[in-house]
């Protein structure tokens, strides 16, 4: 008969998601021992210990993504009054008020990370931050609106997705909320799109141009292809995937769903090819993102001074929320 | 021991007023579910966590019930040595009971068969 010992179970070795280390470990040992973590998928938390530059290197991306949900919803805040019919309105709305909410929740994340939010609108105004390229541009019709929560979403979306799994924990929590809201905006832009595809030969036009003038951009948005083995984001498991694997992973989900609307795409070049197994497509402008992502693009300047102007007419609110001792006065 | 959290001394008084502090928001997606930690607000008072809660985890209406909870007032172990012992607790979990093999020498014992699927 089996000796009854040799049958019991092995644990295995217990994970521990949490970085626990004593007082006196050294911190070369201890960031050695945080990068193994991460390095093996574990998770960090706001109160756990972390080197530097990592805490900096994170709080660097999610201030990003929080300037980019604030500044983004300008664009499509000057279309609330335009939109065609209520039920378009009441949409749109929505998902103004959803961007600045994931604006808050960013910026929260941030926070705990030790960057207060006033710090943080300072130096967005201030232009020593910096957010989407995709939001320094003007809207000239509703057929913009329609590209924008389509295509841009849904290029934000990739990128998102693939953030729900983020080294860093409260951030992963918060994308995992956020992609569960994005996921209607792209529902709503997909539906103005094929709307105006199948109204009158101008609304065709209309989107058509929107896509023309949207498609340089959106192709710029992931940025330009960076060695897997250089990025510090990817080393760390803040991000997971390459701005090339995100923006081949956009190409190949919603190429078709342009294509078979009718609608053509301004890129010559642009093809599925089968033996490499990915898409070619002509080389965006870099240094038109260049360009624009520090603040040198068409709307740049309006945008901002927009956002400095609604900072200083909802200064009062602040001001009395926090109990500024001179208004008490 | 992990890095210490920021924690206000002893009293679960507001702060004086004007000082945000963090404050953590569980929500209920529906009646009977347990209350899940969604994310944090920051807030001068309870008063304007309860609403910035509602803002940012209620507007769609997602939850039937919000707790929104002073960060500073939460009473945090974790403790490994209390909560993770370097122990072999296995007898405490019905995975810790393999006797596959036992069975099998029971049943050669007794001249029996294992019982079909619907009869065990």
């Amino acid at each position: 008969m089996t000796d009854p010992l040799a049958l019991d179970p092995v644990l295995p070795e217990r994970e521990r998601s949490r970085l626990t280390f004593a007082d006196d470990v050294p911190h070369d040992e201890r960031y050695r021992i945080f990068e193994e973590h991460v390095a093996a998928g574990g998770k960090v938390e706001a109160w756990d210990w972390m080197p530097d530059d990592y805490r900096t290197g994170v709080l660097r991306f999610v201030e990003m993504h929080a300037n980019s949900e604030l500044m983004g919803v300008l664009p499509e805040r000057e279309w609330l009054m335009r939109a065609p019919t209520l039920r378009r309105k009441l949409a749109l709305t929505a998902k103004v008020q959803d961007e600045v909410g994931h604006a808050q929740l960013l910026y929260r994340v941030a926070e705990d990370l030790g960057k207060p939010r006033e710090a943080m609108f300072d130096d967005l105004l201030a232009g020593k931050t910096k957010f989407h390229n995709v939001f320094h541009y003007p809207t000239r019709s509703w057929g913009d609106i329609g590209i924008i929560a389509w295509l841009v979403d849904a290029a934000a979306i990739v990128a998102q997705q693939a953030l729900r799994d983020s080294s860093y924990a409260p951030y992963a929590r918060t994308m995992r909320k956020i992609c569960w809201e994005e996921s209607v905006h792209i529902m709503h832009g997909r539906d103005v799109v094929v709307t105006l595809v199948t109204g009158t030969p101008v609304q065709r036009a209309m989107v058509q141009d929107a896509l023309d003038r949207w498609w340089g951009p959106l192709m710029q948005m992931h940025g330009p292809r960076s060695p897997r083995e250089k990025d510090r984001d990817l080393a760390w498991r803040i991000k997971a995937k390459t701005s090339e694997e995100l923006r081949q992973e956009f190409l190949g989900i919603y190429v078709p769903r342009i294509l078979e609307l009718g609608l053509s795409i301004p890129d010559p070049e642009l093809r599925f090819d089968a033996v490499a197994a990915e898409w070619r497509y002509g080389e965006p402008d870099w240094e038109e993102l260049r360009t624009v992502v520090t603040n040198h693009g068409p709307m740049s300047e309006a945008r901002l001074a927009f956002r400095r102007l609604n900072r200083e007419e909802t200064r009062w609110v602040r001001d009395a929320i926090l109990g500024d001792p001179q208004l008490a006065a | 021991m992990t890095a210490t959290r920021p924690k206000s001394e002893g009293t679960s008084e507001p702060e004086s007023p004007g000082v945000l502090e963090p404050y953590e928001v569980f929500r209920q997606e529906k009646d009977g579910d347990p209350m899940r930690h969604g994310g944090s607000v920051l807030a001068p008072d309870p008063t304007l966590a309860v609403h910035y809660a509602r803002e940012l985890y209620g507007r769609r209406q997602e939850s039937v019930r919000l707790w929104v909870v002073r960060r500073s007032d939460i009473h945090d172990l974790d403790d490994p040595d209390l909560l993770q012992p370097p122990l072999d607790r296995s007898f405490k979990k019905p995975g810790g009971y393999v006797m596959r093999d036992k069975l099998e020498a029971a049943r050669k014992q007794a001249g029996t068969m294992k019982p079909k699927a619907k009869e065990r």
